[in-house]
C-alpha cells in the first residue's frame, strides 16, 4: 500500500538553528501517529512544511506516492492537510461558524444557518460539541481547540495535524479528544499527534515516530513499544562523564520553598504545594518536560509571579512578599529562559544591558544621571572575563549568537556576586562549546557556594551538573533523587507522571 | 510552484540594523513625493501649480513676517509634538495631547488672572507651572487608569479632548468673558507681566527658546538620566523591564505626567506669548498635528523641532492661500501625505530589496520566519499593569 504521506530527507534552516536535519517520514491513511520529541526536537517544524507553513531547504513530500510542493497553507488545506496550531490562530471577536468558515469561503455571500448547520453537524458526529454562533472569546481553550479542529474537518481534511493538543486541555478534555481522533482514523483519516509526554502518546497512538535533533530517530508500533523504550529514544543514551561532588549535606540551607501554590498566565494552577531546597554550594536540577510548571515556579521565586500559597526564603529571610528588586538586591540571580524576551533588550547594546539590574546602584550612577564610564569598564571587563564575543560593546546585542547572548546574561546576573543563581534551560539552543562554558561558568559559581536551581529538559546536562534531581510533573513534585544514582530512565519515567520506589533518597 | 524558467523578482530581506540613511533619505523623499503629488492633483483641477507653490512659500519663508509665522506656529507643535514623542518612547500613544495644550491654557490662564499685577519674573514661571499642573492633570486620568486597571490609554485620552476644549469654551463664554468682547468667546486680556517678552523687534516670542530648552532637556533626560534609561528599558521590552525590578506602573504614570505638562506648557505659550489672552479654539489642532510631527520624528526629541518647523510652515503657508483666495485644504492633504509617504517607506528602512530570480528554495523568506515573529510580537506595544 502507497503510504498516504511521506516526507524524504527534509532540511530546515531558520537563521542561526538547523530545525530539521535529513528528517524522514511515513503516514499511513487511517493511523493515529505520535510525533514525540522533546521541545526544539524539530516536530513542529516538520509538521508546519507538510502543512505548507513552510517551505523546506531540502528534501521531497509525497503524497500518496507523488510529489508535491506547496507554495502557501492554502495549497495543503486544498490538498486535505489541516494542522491545529498550538496557539488556535482563530479571529477572536468573530463567531465560531464565521471562523469556522473563514478561508473557505466559495461564494460572496456565504449562508449563515447552513454553515451553523454544518458545523454543528460535524460537532454532534465527532463529539466537538460546540455553539456556533458563540464568539471565540468567550470559549475556553479547550472549546476553541475543537474550532481548529472543526475548521479542519469542515475543509475535508483528511490529514489532519495537531500540535501539543492536550497542553489546554484538563484530563477529562484529553480523553474526550482522544476518542474523536481515534474516530477519526477509524475513518480513515491520517491524525498527526505532536507530543512530548509519553503517557498521551501510549494511550492514543497506533504508530509513534521519535525525533530528536531535528532527526526521525525511530518509527515503532504501540504495541512493540513501552514508555520506558520511548523515553530512552526521546532523551538519548549516552551518560556524560560526572563532575566530582563535594558533599553539600553539612552546608547551610539557601533556598527553602514551602507549600507553594501559583496559578499560571490562563488562570489555572500550575503548581501544586512544591516544597524544595537548596543547600549552599549545591546544583539542584529540576527535570521535567517543560509546561509543567517550571518556568512559573522560576518566576515566583524572581518575584514576577505571585504565589497563591507557600513560602520562599533565602538564606533565611523569607521573600514571599518581597520585591523583583529587593530579591536582586538580597542576592538573588536569575537567567530566565527566554532571554531575548525577558533577560535581555535586544534592542539595546551591551553596556545598558550589563545596567539592567544595576541602574539604581550608587557606583553606577552620578546623581539622577547614568555613570556611563563605569558602566563601560564593568561591560568591558565582564565581556572580557566571560569571552563574550560582540563586534562593539555598543552594539544591540540581538545582532551576537545565542552563546555570546546567553554568556552576557550569565556575566550579569554573576557580576552582582549572587548568593543563589536560578538558570533555566541555560544551553537550550546553544552549540556544543558554548553549553560547555555555561556548564563551567555553573560549576564555577557552585565551587564558591553559590546555590544553584537548575532547570533543564536536557537530562544529560542535569545528570552531570545537578547533586540531586527534582522531577516535576503537572506542577507537582514527583520526587528527588540523588545525582549519584540518579537512572536515566526513572527519571524518564517519573516526568512522564509515573511514581517510582526511589522517590526521596535524599 | 514551477521551478523552470523563474523570472526575476524582487525580495524583500530584512535588514538586521535598520538603514539610518535611508530612514532620514525617507523622509526627505516623503515630502517630495507629497509635493509631486499635490502639483499633480492641482493640473487636474486646472490651477496652476506654480502660483500655489510660490504662494505658500512666500507666506511661510518669503519675509521676515512669514518667517516669524512660521516659528510661531512650530513652538506649540514642539510642544505637543515633544508631549507624544516622549509617550511613545514606552509604547504609550498619548492621542491627548491637544486637550492637555487647552488644560495649559487654562492654568496659565487662572494664575494670570488670579495675580495679574505680580512682576513677570514672578509671573510667568507660576503660569508655566499652571500650564503644566493642567496638562499634566488631563493625562494623569488616562495615565492612572492604564497603570493600575491596564485600561488603553488612546480611548480616554482622546476623549478627554473633548471635555478639555468644552471647558475652555465654557470659562470664556462665562466666568472668563470679557465684558468688552461684545459677545465674541474671549478672555480679558493679560497684563502686561503676563505675556511672554519677545526676542528682539520680532514677533517670535521667549516660548521659541523654552521650546529648544524642552526638547534638549527632553533628549538628556532619555539618553543619559537612570530615569530616562527605565523609560527606554520599559518601552523596548516591558518583560524584561518587570524582571529588572522596575515598577512599570509608576513609570506609566509618570511619563504620562510629563507628557501633558509638555503639551500644557505648549498652551501656556500660545496664551501668552501670542495671543494674550485666553479664547475659544486657542488651538487649530496642534494636539492631533503633534503626533504626526511626533511619528515622522521617529519619537526622537531633538527631531521634533525641525518637523515642527515644517508644519508650521505648512499651517502659515494654508493661511497665506486662504488670503488670496485659494483653498487651504491643500495644506491638510500635504500633511497628511507625507505622514503616508514616510510610513509606506518605512519598508525600506526595515527591508532591503533584493532583485534575484524567484522560487530559489534556499532564499531567504520574505515573511518573517516563526522565530522572528515571535520575537516582533513579544516585542509590540504591551505593558502589563502592575
Amino acid at each position: 500500500m502507497i503510504p498516504v504521506v511521506e516526507l524524504r530527507g527534509i532540511v530546515k534552516r531558520f537563521p542561526g538553528v538547523v530545525a530539521n536535519h535529513n528528517a524522514d517520514l511515513v503516514l499511513e491513511n487511517g493511523e493515529v501517529h505520535a510525533l514525540l520529541g522533546e521541545n526544539g526536537a524539530g516536530k513542529t517544524t516538520l509538521m508546519s512544511i507538510l502543512a505548507g507553513i513552510y517551505r523546506p531547504d531540502a528534501g521531497t513530500i509525497l503524497l500518496d506516492g507523488g510529489p508535491v510542493s506547496f507554495r502557501t497553507p492554502g495549497h495543503a488545506i486544498e490538498a486535505g492537510i489541516g494542522m491545529v496550531h498550538q496557539h488556535f490562530r482563530l479571529v477572536q471577536p468573530f463567531t465560531v461558524a464565521e471562523n469556522v468558515l473563514l478561508g473557505a469561503e466559495r461564494r460572496f455571500a456565504a449562508s449563515r444557518s447552513s454553515t451553523d448547520q454544518r458545523v454543528s453537524e460535524l460537532g454532534e458526529s465527532y463529539g466537538l460539541k460546540v455553539d456556533p454562533s458563540a464568539r471565540v472569546w468567550q470559549l475556553s481553550a479547550g472549546e476553541q481547540q475543537r474550532v481548529g479542529i472543526l475548521k479542519a474537518l469542515f475543509r475535508e481534511a483528511r490529514i489532519l495535524i495537531l500540535d501539543e493538543p492536550t497542553a489546554v486541555l484538563t484530563p477529562q478534555e484529553a480523553t474526550r479528544l482522544f476518542e474523536t481522533l481515534r474516530k477519526m482514523a477509524e475513518e480513515g483519516r491520517t491524525v498527526v499527534f505532536i507530543s512530548h509526554k509519553l503517557d498521551e502518546v501510549m494511550a492514543v497512538a497506533d504508530r509513534i515516530s521519535v525525533l530528536r535533533g531535528g532527526e526521525k530517530i525511530a518509527s515503532v508500533t504501540r504495541s512493540e513499544t513501552d514508555k520506558r523504550a520511548l523515553a530512552r529514544l526521546m532523551v538519548g543514551h549516552d551518560v556524560s562523564s560526572k563532575t566530582q561532588r563535594a558533599d553539600s549535606s553539612a552546608a547551610g540551607v539557601c533556598l527553602e520553598v514551602r507549600g507553594l501554590d501559583a496559578l499560571g498566565d490562563r488562570g489555572l494552577q500550575v503548581l501544586h504545594g512544591i516544597d524544595l531546597e537548596v543547600r549552599r554550594g549545591e546544583v539542584l536540577g529540576v527535570a521535567g518536560v517543560s509546561g509543567n510548571g517550571q518556568r512559573e515556579l522560576t518566576e515566583v521565586i524572581a518575584g514576577i509571579r505571585r504565589p497563591s500559597a507557600g513560602t520562599v526564603e533565602m538564606e533565611g529571610v523569607d521573600l514571599t512578599d518581597v520585591s523583583p528588586a529587593q530579591r536582586i538586591r538580597s542576592g538573588l540571580a536569575y537567567v530566565p529562559e527566554d532571554r531575548l524576551g525577558m533577560g535581555l533588550v535586544g534592542s539595546m547594546d551591551c553596556v545598558s544591558n550589563v545596567m539592567l539590574k544595576l541602574s539604581g546602584d550608587r557606583r553606577f550612577t552620578r546623581g539622577p544621571f547614568v555613570n556611563s564610564g563605569a558602566a563601560e569598564k564593568l561591560t568591558h571587563r565582564l565581556v572580557d572575563a566571560f569571552d563574550v564575543k560582540t563586534p562593539s560593546i555598543n552594539a544591540p546585542v540581538r545582532l551576537m549568537s545565542g552563546g555570546n547572548i546567553q554568556k552576557l546574561l550569565l556575566a550579569r546576573e554573576l557580576s552582582s556576586e549572587p548568593k543563589l543563581l536560578v538558570a533555566s534551560q541555560p544551553t537550550a539552543g546553544l552549540d556544543v562549546a558554548a553549553a560547555q562554558a555555561v556548564h563551567d561558568i555553573i560549576l564555577e559559581e557552585r565551587a564558591k557556594g553559590v546555590g544553584i536551581l537548575l532547570i533543564s529538559e536536557d537530562l544529560d546536562e542535569l545528570l552531570s551538573l545537578s547533586d540531586r534531581i527534582l522531577v516535576m510533573y503537572e506542577g507537582n513534585v514527583m520526587g528527588t533523587i540523588d545525582g549519584d544514582d540518579a537512572g536515566r530512565e526513572k527519571i524518564g519515567l517519573m516526568m512522564a507522571g509515573t511514581h517510582t520506589d526511589m522517590e526521596a533518597a535524599s | 510552484m514551477s521551478r523552470a524558467s523563474a523570472p526575476i523578482r524582487p525580495r524583500l530581506v530584512k535588514r538586521l540594523v535598520p538603514s539610518r540613511s535611508m530612514r532620514i533619505g525617507v523622509r526627505a523623499g516623503a515630502v517630495v513625493c507629497a509635493f509631486i503629488l499635490a502639483a499633480i492633483f492641482l493640473l487636474l483641477t486646472g490651477r496652476s501649480v506654480g502660483t500655489i507653490f510660490g504662494a505658500m512659500w512666500d507666506g511661510s519663508f518669503g519675509s521676515p513676517y512669514g518667517q516669524a509665522q512660521t516659528i510661531l506656529a512650530a513652538i506649540p507643535l514642539i510642544f505637543t509634538g515633544l508631549a507624544v514623542a516622549i509617550a511613545f518612547r514606552m509604547r504609550l500613544w498619548n492621542i491627548g495631547a491637544e486637550g492637555q495644550f487647552y488644560l495649559g491654557a487654562f492654568g496659565a490662564t487662572a494664575v494670570a488672572y488670579a495675580i495679574p499685577t505680580a512682576p513677570a519674573f514672578i509671573l510667568l514661571p507660576l503660569m508655566i507651572l499652571g500650564g503644566m499642573v493642567g496638562g499634566g492633570a488631563w493625562a494623569f486620568v488616562p495615565g492612572i487608569l492604564r497603570a493600575r486597571l491596564g485600561v488603553n490609554e488612546i480611548v480616554p485620552s482622546l476623549l478627554l479632548n473633548y471635555v478639555g476644549i468644552l471647558l475652555v469654551d465654557y470659562m470664556v463664554h462665562g466666568p472668563w468673558s470679557d465684558p468688552q468682547s461684545f459677545g465674541f468667546p474671549l478672555g480679558k486680556p493679560f497684563s502686561d507681566s503676563a505675556t511672554l517678552p519677545t526676542l528682539g523687534d520680532t514677533a517670535v516670542h521667549a516660548g521659541a527658546i523654552v521650546a529648544i530648552l524642552a526638547a534638549l532637556a527632553i533628549s538628556l533626560v532619555l539618553s543619559r538620566t537612570v530615569w530616562g534609561y527605565r523609560v527606554r528599558v520599559i518601552g523596548e521590552n516591558a518583560r524584561a523591564a518587570n524582571y529588572a525590578g522596575f515598577s512599570i506602573a509608576r513609570n506609566v504614570v509618570a511619563i504620562m505626567l510629563l507628557s501633558g505638562a509638555l503639551a500644557g506648557v505648549g498652551g501656556m505659550v500660545e496664551v501668552s506669548g501670542v495671543v494674550h489672552k485666553i479664547q475659544a479654539n486657542i488651538s487649530p489642532g496642534f494636539g492631533y498635528t503633534g503626533i504626526i510631527v511626533a511619528t515622522l520624528a521617529r519619537f526622537s526629541p531633538l527631531a521634533v523641532v525641525p518637523i515642527a518647523l515644517l508644519f508650521g510652515a505648512l499651517i502659515v503657508a494654508g493661511n497665506e492661500l486662504q488670503t488670496v483666495g485659494l483653498p487651504s485644504d491643500i495644506v491638510l492633504m500635504l500633511q497628511a501625505v507625507i505622514l503616508l509617504f514616510a510610513l509606506a517607506g518605512e519598508l525600506f528602512v526595515q527591508y532591503r530589496v533584493q532583485w534575484r530570480p524567484g522560487s530559489s528554495s534556499s532564499a531567504a523568506p520574505a515573511i518573517p520566519s516563526e522565530p522572528e515573529r515571535q520575537a516582533a510580537a513579544s516585542a509590540s506595544p504591551s505593558i502589563e499593569a502592575g
